[in-house]
Formats: structure tokens, sequence, C-alpha cells
């Protein structure tokens, strides 16, 4: 197996020796590339974003990712573009001689992060033209303190394509980098299945990681070291996706691919994608990662739980088929055993007919939920037949609303069930309060989460 | 119209340039202090060990099992300090403590040959503490009265008697949360030795001359063997003016200690927990207006939050009761303040300084009570401004209100407002569930530093043979802009183009005695020191070149050859200001900056989630120097104003449980700033015209400030929805930050609203609720020339 490497603005740099806990951005700023820099240590920032290349269709796309996420050893063999490798002083890519010329920049400091977000949305083969066709959710994940964005917005709305001779542009052509097969001391990408399951079970203590958008928030912020990390993300059995009787998708995708390959399939899942997180974020963290970490304010369990998905677990002793209702056992505690995996994610077809994704917290976009729900719902000749409520910041785990779900079911379509199935529901869960959210104000959510539902569409 | 304000024509001043570094920013290739890091061999890196307590005695502390970490080079405690263990200028801030004041307060520093050791080392000392008493919250403070410093008063006319012949008085209270700065670059120092035992400091500070004296005070050297330099800073706000000492003393006592480079930088959690933020304020008021809601009388007493120690508490709390009155007249005040001491992290300088809390009393006040009074808060405002002749309470005429006046109408007319409440209305009738709601504000902001010895900056300009321009000023660059604008000062001065100057970075031993880049002042300060350089050595020139108009390069070398001085120092103060800090009055600034702002807005009743769909501003920046930098300071400004009034929410563990005293929003994942989403869908700005200012360079004013205040427009249509969601006349209290959860309460009360009042706000007639009247024997603020006077004396 050869040494570790990275290219990195077209040049390739050594990874040998670097420690399993040092992150991508600290890294390339070791190397010089003091363009990217760390505003936040846990990917809510970007200050710290650079493009990757990864494979898209028979070619790649330059996906942007916070570098203080990923362990820089995960990027062996794959290939990095920095603020620096985007155009110098002298010679701006059109991304910074526009965020140049418009004001973009005050301090400065978050502004390589700017540019790599920006120059990826730049290169997407499928924009259009004009000022809508930068889509802006693209900078969701980026903040800036000084500028108040409106000329970063009125920057990316002004870009023109991309020029047939750009180089970047160019490499989108061919497909990413393979994937390649990594084991030093500490930290293993495993070439397979089976080897991954393997590497699990001689290491029951390695921690798996995917997009490392969990784990690298644990290692920069509260100092957790791991004897062992196993990489799991581009294991190919984890990166199917199938609707043949039901939606299954391979847990290794990261959301930005989930979302791509079902486009309008699940309703209730297009509605999360522009509200979980920013596209920073949904380009690393992967479906299985989010359900596997088991946090009770993840937006996309309570998705799921509506969707009355299952899980498919995988280990030496070979699947296992888990409801997502009895995945969560506690908070961040799940039914996963030692060494194994989470494989693919099912989601049973015909879906509900009626859905919807409320999400609450102080920011419209790019926040954690204090309280989310997720409703499923099928109703016939005006009876709601069956109702699926899944449930997030209320409770230790994602749990169901059975008791909203029971008050629904059988019941006519109408305001009266509503309000009576509302006022079941704010009184579901055991709310707490933290810094997000009052215990009161989570449950007069709840409570007018099925009302304000209706409000816009139930009577349609 | 004075020399200063001139303007040349063709100047390159008013030209509208992109930030001078911005090339720079968007590669990647703008250098921060941490970026020198990987730029210098050898160097250490620190890491605090900070107290889990709010407050505590250190019984214990052993450094000895940190040593047996690998990597591990040293501990630096209390101990190790040479010159005065002290981070502050008013000697109550141990920069080793014996007694930790709130949780985070950093005990010692471990230096590492890496992070890592040096984080796995903070791990390993070993701290004994022994509990004490913690006052957390701002109102158990004041309960139990413990405040800390002077207690200012502004006084003018008898407020009782305007209070008693007010047709209507209300009293009630206000309180605000503090803001986090939040600069992206986190406080950073790299220090090293020079041959001689020099030390030099790279430091993202606001304040380069007070770091340089913090470090020589901790050092026990003097301020001649200190320099600071600060290339730039990815932020600052006002959190790097007073909050950057004891860190770059740390590193420089470690860097003298070993020998060795040392770095130190705050992650963000570390930032969060160990440095001061905006002051939360509490305020009790009574307020009189008479038939036609004229205000008659005021009585206010303003305690601030001040955290653990003084810092700039007191100026702070000056400023706010400065700027309580913000636009309006009002004949009789009594202003009462207090700094509360909590065991926090002390509060500080934050964009605005004070004014901002004080501007929200009075704004808050007139938006509860518009409705009790039936009068459309729009004309309510406007109604009180100050017209030509009036006075402040602390007694400075008040110069141009018929800016402030044209700046009202245009936002009137250019945004549409009187249509546009009607759509609202209309909006508002048709939506049970979603309200929407639209407010017009000013801002009146006072421009100098209330302490009047900082208004005064220098600069050193050097031409070189070749004619190419090198300036140097006291001044530092936090993205505001100040070098663009001092470039372009020079270069209209000297009649050059703007490639032939450049700017160097901000260093201690270029200019002395710097004041902090702050007060929004820099400009007016530095330019104008930039500018008397620049006429010194033009001034050479002119002679030598005797009306034979030579170009500028030959101009230059005959003049080298003919042995006339191609450089100069220059110098500049405010002139006409003056004030009195212990009888709180005087003629402080040099003149007011307005601004107003128009603000759409529509609430989710359901949730209280809301969104800004529409944002007029006219702003008056004077005669722009530079109008896509003050377009930008404008912008960001108001947007970060937004953020602390609607999101930003400061949250301490006020239990009595283990984490008392903790920050529990201390990281980007529960502290949010606006993003993008944030932004208004419509945002319009203008710069009021035809503003000259006399006797400010090149006739411009400040702008890093006053912005901050137009997003009070925000937070009154925010009310105003609210309002819709009640009766008519529904009186809106509405919490400060305005996060969508407080809008949902208000909502609620409103709905719920009977008589008129959402909620236990307002109290109607006399005497209402009296606030606090402090003892009138308590200390009045002391000129800081004092303070310092009397620090120095114990030291």
């Amino acid at each position: 197996m050869p040494d570790p490497q990275v290219t990195v603005n077209g040049q390739p740099r050594p990874l040998a020796g670097t420690p399993t806990h040092t992150n991508a951005l600290d890294f390339l700023r070791g190397l010089g590339l003091t363009g990217a820099k760390e505003g936040c240590a846990e990917g809510e920032c970007g200050a710290c974003a650079v493009m990757v290349a990864r494979p898209a269709g028979d070619g790649s796309r330059w996906t942007p990712v916070n570098a203080c996420l990923v362990p820089a050893l995960a990027l062996d063999g794959q290939e990095v573009v920095t603020a620096e490798g985007l155009g110098t002083p002298e010679h701006l890519h059109p991304v910074q001689a526009g965020l140049a010329a418009a004001g973009g920049s005050q301090c400065g400091y978050c502004t390589p992060g700017f540019a790599c977000s920006m120059a990826a949305e730049f290169y997407r083969p499928d924009r259009a033209e004009g000022a809508d066709g930068f889509d802006l959710h693209a900078i969701a994940g980026n903040l800036c303190r000084c500028t108040g964005y409106r000329p970063i917005r009125d920057a990316a709305r002004a870009l023109g394509p991309a020029t047939p001779t750009d180089p970047l542009a160019a490499r989108q052509e061919r497909p990413a980098p393979d994937v390649v097969r990594t084991r030093v001391d500490g930290f293993a990408r495993p070439a397979d299945l089976a080897e991954a399951l393997a590497l699990l079970a001689e290491h029951p203590d390695a921690v798996v990681v995917a997009g490392s958008t969990d784990w690298g928030v644990e290692a920069n912020l509260r100092g957790r070291r791991a004897s062992h990390l196993v990489a799991v993300d581009r294991l190919p059995e984890l990166r199917g996706t199938s609707t043949d009787g039901s939606v299954e998708i391979g847990a290794a995708l990261t959301l930005s691919e989930v979302e791509a390959a079902l486009g309008d399939t699940v309703p209730l899942l297009a509605e999360v994608w522009p509200l979980f997180a920013s596209p920073l974020i949904r380009n690393g963290a992967t479906i299985g990662g989010n359900l596997a970490t088991a946090s009770p304010i993840g937006d996309l369990a309570p998705a799921l739980l509506a969707l009355d998905a299952s899980v498919v677990l995988a280990s030496t002793d070979g699947d296992r088929e888990v409801a997502l209702a009895d995945f969560f056992t506690g908070y961040r505690e799940t039914v996963l055993r030692p060494g194994e995996l989470i494989r693919a994610v099912r989601i049973p077809l015909p879906l509900a007919g009626r859905t919807t994704f409320r999400k609450i917290a102080k920011r419209r976009y790019d926040d954690i939920s204090s309280v989310a729900v997720a409703a499923a719902l099928d109703v016939v000749d005006g009876t709601v037949v069956t109702a699926r409520i899944g449930l997030g910041g209320v409770a230790a785990t994602p749990l169901r609303a059975r008791a909203t779900e029971a008050a629904l079911e059988g019941q006519p379509w109408s305001e009266e069930t509503v309000e009576a199935a509302s006022r079941v529901l704010a009184g579901e869960g055991t709310p707490i309060d933290d810094q997000r959210a009052s215990a009161a104000y989570r449950s007069a959510m709840l409570g007018n989460a099925l009302r304000a539902w209706w409000d816009e569409e139930g009577s349609r | 119209m004075s020399e200063l304000s001139r303007r040349p024509a063709d100047a390159v001043v008013g030209l509208a340039l992109p930030h001078e570094s911005a090339a720079l920013h968007v590669t990647g290739h703008a250098l921060y202090t941490d970026d020198l890091v990987h730029r210098t061999p050898h160097v250490l890196h620190a890491h605090p060990v900070c107290s889990p307590h709010p407050h505590a005695r250190v019984t214990r502390l052993d450094a000895a099992p940190a040593m047996a970490v690998p990597g591990v080079v040293r501990v630096l405690t209390a101990d190790d300090v040479p010159g005065v263990n002290d981070a502050g200028v008013k000697h109550d801030e141990p920069l080793f403590p014996e007694i930790v004041m709130f949780v985070g307060h950093a005990v010692c520093w471990v230096l590492g040959e890496t992070l890592e050791a040096a984080r796995r080392g903070a791990e390993a000392v070993q701290v004994d503490y022994e509990p004490l008493p913690a006052v957390v919250s701002l109102t158990d403070a004041i309960d139990a009265e413990h405040f800390q410093g002077g207690r200012p008063v502004i006084a003018r006319g008898d407020v009782g008697a305007g209070l008693a012949g007010a047709t209507h008085v209300f009293s009630g209270v206000t309180e605000m949360a503090g803001q986090e700065h939040f600069y992206l670059e986190t406080h950073a120092s790299l220090a090293l030795v020079d041959e001689g035992g020099q030390v030099f400091v790279q430091s993202s500070t606001q304040h380069p001359s007070e770091t340089q004296e913090i470090v020589a005070h901790v050092l026990g050297l003097d301020s001649h063997h200190v320099t600071v330099q600060c290339l730039r800073m990815g932020g600052g706000f006002g959190g790097k003016e007073m909050q950057p000492h004891g860190f770059a003393a740390v590193a420089a006592l470690g860097a003298v200690l070993t020998g060795r480079p040392v770095r130190l930088r705050l992650s963000r959690t570390h930032d969060m927990t160990m440095t001061g933020k905006r002051h939360g304020f509490h305020a009790q008021w009574r307020v009189g207006f008479d038939d036609d809601g004229r205000l008659t009388a005021l009585e206010a007493t303003l305690t601030s939050d001040g955290g653990w120690s003084l810092d700039l508490s007191e100026p702070v709390l000056a400023r706010a009761l400065c700027h309580v009155d913000n636009a309006y007249w009002i004949p009789h005040v009594l202003l009462h303040g207090r700094v509360a001491r909590t065991h926090k992290t002390s509060q500080t300088a934050f964009r605005g300084f004070g004014g901002p809390q004080g501007m929200l009393v009075v704004e808050d006040i007139l938006g509860r009570c518009a409705p009790l009074l039936g009068i459309d808060p729009v004309e309510l405002r406007r109604r009180n401004f100050y017209v030509e002749g009036q006075a402040t309470p602390y007694g400075q005429v008040v110069r141009h209100p018929e800016r402030l006046a044209a700046a009202w109408e245009q936002v009137l007319a250019t945004g549409e407002v009187r249509r546009r409440c009607e759509e609202v209305a209309a909006f508002n009738a048709a939506h049970p569930h979603r309200k929407r709601g639209l407010a017009v504000t000013p801002v009146k902001f006072g421009i100098s530093f209330n302490f009047t010895a900082f208004n005064q900056a220098g600069a050193l300009v050097h031409v070189y043979k070749d004619g190419s321009v090198l300036i140097n000023h006291g001044g530092t660059e936090m993205g505001q802009g100040l070098h663009t604008k001092m470039l372009q000062v020079a270069a209209t001065t000297l009649g050059v183009p703007l490639a032939k100057v450049r700017v160097a970075p901000t260093r201690t031993d270029k200019v002395p005695n710097t004041s902090a880049t702050a007060a929004s002042s820099s400009t007016d300060l530095n330019g104008g020191a930039v500018k008397d350089a620049c006429e010194q050595v033009l001034a050479r020139l002119r002679e030598v070149d005797a009306g034979r108009g030579l170009a500028w390069e030959e101009l230059v070398r005959e003049a080298y050859f003919s042995r006339v001085q191609l450089w100069a120092a220059g110098f500049y103060r405010t002139e006409g200001i003056h004030w009195d800090s212990t009888a709180m009055s005087g003629h402080p600034f040099k003149y007011f900056a307005y601004g107003v702002a128009a603000a759409e807005v529509e609430v989710d009743g359901f949730t209280g989630a809301h969104r800004t769909r529409r944002v007029d501003i006219v702003h008056d920046v004077g005669d722009s120097l530079s109008p896509l930098v003050d377009l930008g300071q404008v912008e960001g400004g108001f947007v970060q104003g937004v953020g602390w009034l609607t999101l930003e929410d400061l949250r301490w563990d006020e239990s009595h449980g283990p984490g008392r005293g903790r920050l529990t929003t201390q990281s980007a994942s529960t502290y949010k700033l606006p993003s993008l989403g944030e932004l208004p869908d419509e945002l319009h700005v203008a710069l009021l015209e035809h503003a000259h200012e006399d006797g400010v360079v090149y006739g411009s004013k400040a702008v890093g400030e006053p912005p901050l205040m137009l997003a009070f427009a925000v937070r009154e249509a925010l009310r105003d929805a609210v309002g819709a969601f009640g009766r008519d006349g529904t009186s809106v209290e509405l919490a400060s930050p305005a996060t969508p959860e407080a809008v949902f309460w208000a909502v609620e009360r409103a709905r719920a609203a009977v008589d008129g009042h959402a909620g236990h706000g307002v109290v109607e007639g006399l005497p209402g609720e009296v606030p606090d009247r402090p003892d009138p024997a308590a200390p009045a603020l002391h000129p800081r020339s004092e303070q310092a006077a009397h620090a120095a004396g114990e030291a």
C-alpha cells in the first residue's frame, strides 16, 4: 500500500505521520495554506470550507466541506482545492473577483470559506444563467459577522458561467479519484464491507466515521480521542439506492447524495433537506451516521419515524432489520452492537398521502431544532386511516407520538380532529428547558404543529 | 469651511473603492495573527486551565503532573510574573488569580510543543478550589446591591414637577440581554523575544498601545522594550479593545521565560467563556407625556451587568446614560446609572458602547406607550424630535437636527411607508395567524470618546525618493475599512494616485501612545493625523517646486537632493470638546451621526418565527470618504444589531446546580448569529446627501457604530406585528432578544390582553413604580486620569 497522500491545489502532499486527531484544516494550515480558517471548529461557520472532488455520474463535482471536521487521513487519495487554489491576488477567480468588487469582504476572515462554497456552486453543471441560477442555499453554511451578507448575495447572483477553458470546470468532466484503501496506525479505510466488519471485530473500541460531522465536533471541542478510526463512507456496499418494493438508501450516502438520488420520490424528505444543517454539513454527513449518532434533536429521525422506516444492520453474523421506532434506546444510545454497522435505511412503499415537516429553531436555516415534528397521514374518503408522527427535541430520543396518532386514526380529517389531536400532541414527550428553548415553548410548539399544517394546507 | 473638511476637486476620497485588502482576503493570502504561527519556527502553544466554579478560592495548584505529560514545556503561574500580576488598567484583573471570579477564569497556562500536548498538560494540572457564593443574574445582583465602580447621575430640570404636570404618566421595566462579539477570528497572540531582550508581540488587538502597556507592566519592563504589532483582525467590534491584553501578556511571559516564540490562540469555546461581551442592562423608568404625546419628563435607573471586573463598564455606562434621549427632547430628566458585579465574564466594549442599550430604553418606552396614548408610533417619535437650539440632558446643543428630520422624511417617502402601512393593515385583516408590522425609528449617536484625552491620534508618513508613499497611523484594521480610507486621505492630500500609497501594519514603535480603534472615531482622528503629516511634507515640497508645477516624482527627487525632509509625523486632536465625568455634563461629542430605518416584518402566530420583508435606511456619514466601505458599515452594523435584538441569545446557568454560572451558549451551535437567511428580503440603503460635516476630515462623519441602532426598526416592527394579534391599542412588552420563542409568548399575551395591556408591563399614573434612587453618597465616576494616577501609585 503506498504512503497516504492528498492532492492539494494540484500538488501531492504526504499525509504520513499525521496524527489521527489532526483535522484537514490544521493539516492544510500546517502546509502554509492558511486561507482556510478556524472559526468554530464544529462545522457551524464555514470559515474552513474547502472543495473536494467527489464522484458524480461519469464525472466528478467540486464539493465543499468543512475542513475542521474531516480527519486529514480521511483525505488519502483525494483532491482538494482551497481558496489559494482558486486564484491569486494578481489573477482572481471569477468568484473571488466578484466578492472583492462587491464589497463582499470586510475583515476577510470568513471570505476564503465563502469563496470555496460559492465556487462549488459556480461549477454546478446544471446551474442556470441569471441571478436566480445561483442557489443561495449553497452559502447557507457560511457565517459572516461584518457585511450583513447583502454584497455577498449580490456577488453570487451576478456570477456568469464558467468558461470552458477553466481548469476546475474541466476537472469535473473526469471521474473523481479512485477510492484508496488506507491502513495507518490508528486510521483505516477498508476496501469493502467485509474488511470493515473484520476491522470492527478486531478493534471493538474503534470509532466508525463517515463524514465525521459528529466525531469531528467531539474531537475538536471535547478532546475525545480514539485508538482506531474506521472510515466507512466509501464502502461500495453502503452506497446504493433502490426503489424496488421499498426505498432503500445506502447508509454511507451523504445527505446531499440522498437528496440528489431521491429527488421528489419522498416528498417528506424533500421538505427536510433545506432545513437540515447546511450544505457544508449535508455534503459530509451520511444518513447512516445521522441515525447511529442517535441525537435526540436530529432532524432526519423524526421524518424517518413518520415514514415507518427501518434500518438494516450488518455484522460478521449477517444482516438484521430493525424498525427505527425500536432503534433508539436512550440518550445517544441504540440497539447497535459492537462490531455492527448500519448498512442501509429502508422506507416502505407506498408512501403516506399527506406529509409535513415542521422545524422550530431560532434561525430559519442552518440551525439545530428545538422541536421537530414530522407527520405522515393516509386519508381515505375524508377519514384518517393511518397516522405516524415522529418527534425530535422533546425527549432523550427521537420518538413516535403514539397517543396523537391514536387520536387521529379513525377520525375525519377535519379542523375539529386536528384541534383534538393537537391537545394530545402538546402533552407528548418529556420536553426540558435548555438554552435552545423552554419546556413550555416546546410543548406549545408540539401543540401548534398540526394546527399550523391544517391552516396552511389541511383542507386542500 | 474649515481647512480640514475642504475637499479638493478630483479627490481620491469619495471614490467607491473595495477594501484595500480585498484581493488578499478572497484568495486567502491576507495574514492574521495566528497565520503567522505556521511561518515561525519552534513555536510553543499555550492552553489555559479554567475554573469550573463561578467564584472560588484556589487553595492548591499542583503543576507537577502537567510537566509529566510528554511535550509539556512549562506551566505559567503567578510565581512567574516579574512585574505586576494584572491584565487590566484598573488593577482589578489579576492575570493569575488567587480567587477565581467566573466559570472559565484561567488559573494558569500550560506551554507545550504542540497544542495537543498543552491541552493534555492543562488537563493534568491539579487545582483545589474552595467554592464561594456567586451572584449570577443581574436581578440577583440588584437585589443584593452587588455593585462596583461609580454611580453617575445625569439630571436636568425637575423630574418630579415634570411628571406631576404630565397628562399621562407610565412606569415600567425594560431588560435587554448582552451580545457575544463572535468576531470570526478568536483572540490570538504570538510573542517572541528579539535581541537585547526586546519583546515583540503580534496581537489581534484594537488597542496596541494598551496591549503594550499591559505586557510591559506584567513583565516589569518599560514600554520601550515592548513592541506590539497588529497586521489586521478578523473582526473586533469592541471585543478586542481591552480583552487582548492579558492573552498577549501570557504569551509574552512565556516567550521571555522559555526563549521561544509562544502562540496563544483561544478556541471558540474559550473565547466565548473567557472574554467579555456586550453588557446586558436592566432599566426602571417613569415617563410623562403631555396631551399631544410630547415627552415632559423621564426618570430612569439603568443597571448594567458588568461581570466580575470593571473593565470598560464605567465608560460604557456613561455612554448609555448619554444616549437615553436618543433623538428626543425631554425637558426634565433624572438618570441614574450603576454597574452590577456578577460572577460572569467581564463585560466590555461592543459596537455602540452602551449607546444602544441607553437608546433601547427610550425606544422601548415609546413603543410600549404609543398604543396607550392612542398615537401612531411613527408620529409619536417624530413629534418628539429635537429641534434647532435644544440641548441634550448633559448640556450639549444638538447641531443639525434638521438632518435627522430630512432623513426621516426621505425614508417615509422612498420607503412608501404610508402606503405600506395600509397594505400591512389589509394583510393583517385577512390573516388570523400571520401578522405583519411596520416601524420607523431614528438614530442620533454622539461621536468622540467621552473621555476627552483619547481624542488624539498620530501618523507617520514617509515619501521615498522614488515618489512612493508609506503611511503608518495609530488605528487598527478589523474589517471596517480604516486603512482604505487612510490611503484615500493620503492620496487626496498629497495629490498623488492611490497606487502611490501603501499602508504599513499598525505598530507601537511607529506611532506611540495611540488610542483604541474604537468609538467610531478612528477615521476622524487618524485621518486628521495622516492629513497633517501629508500637509507638512507637501508644504516643504511646494517650496521646492516654487510654482514650477513639477511632476510628483521629479519634485520628490529634487527635494531629496535639496536635503528637504520627505517624511513627517502628523498629529491630530479633536477641538472644542470637553466633559466633566463627575458632573456628567459638557460637550463630549464633536458631532452627532444620524440615521433612520423603516422595517417591515411578518410574524407566524403559531411559532413566533419572524422574517424581515423589507428595510429602508437613510444614514448620515457626512460627505462619504469611501462610499462602498460606508455602505458596508451601514448594512453590516444594521444586521449585527438585528442579531442582538432578535436572535442572539446569551444564556447563563442561573440554577444552583453544579453548572451555576456557566455560559450555556458557548459555541456556534448554541449561540446563533444572523446567517444569510436573516438578511431582509429587500434592503435599500441610501447615504444622506448634503451632509457635509465641517471641521472633520474631508467633510466626513464616523460610521462604525451608529448603524447598529438602525435595527431598532426591526424590533419595533415586531412589536407592531405582535400587537396586531391583539385588540387595537394593545401595549406589547417584548423581550430582548425577541427570539421566535419570545415573540411567541408576546403573541400569546397580546391575544389574551383585554384592557390594552399585554402582560404585566406598563403601570399608569403617579407615583407608579419609582426607580431605585441610589444613595446620594454613592461614588461618582472619577476621571480616568485620576484612576490611572491612582493605579500607578499603587503599582
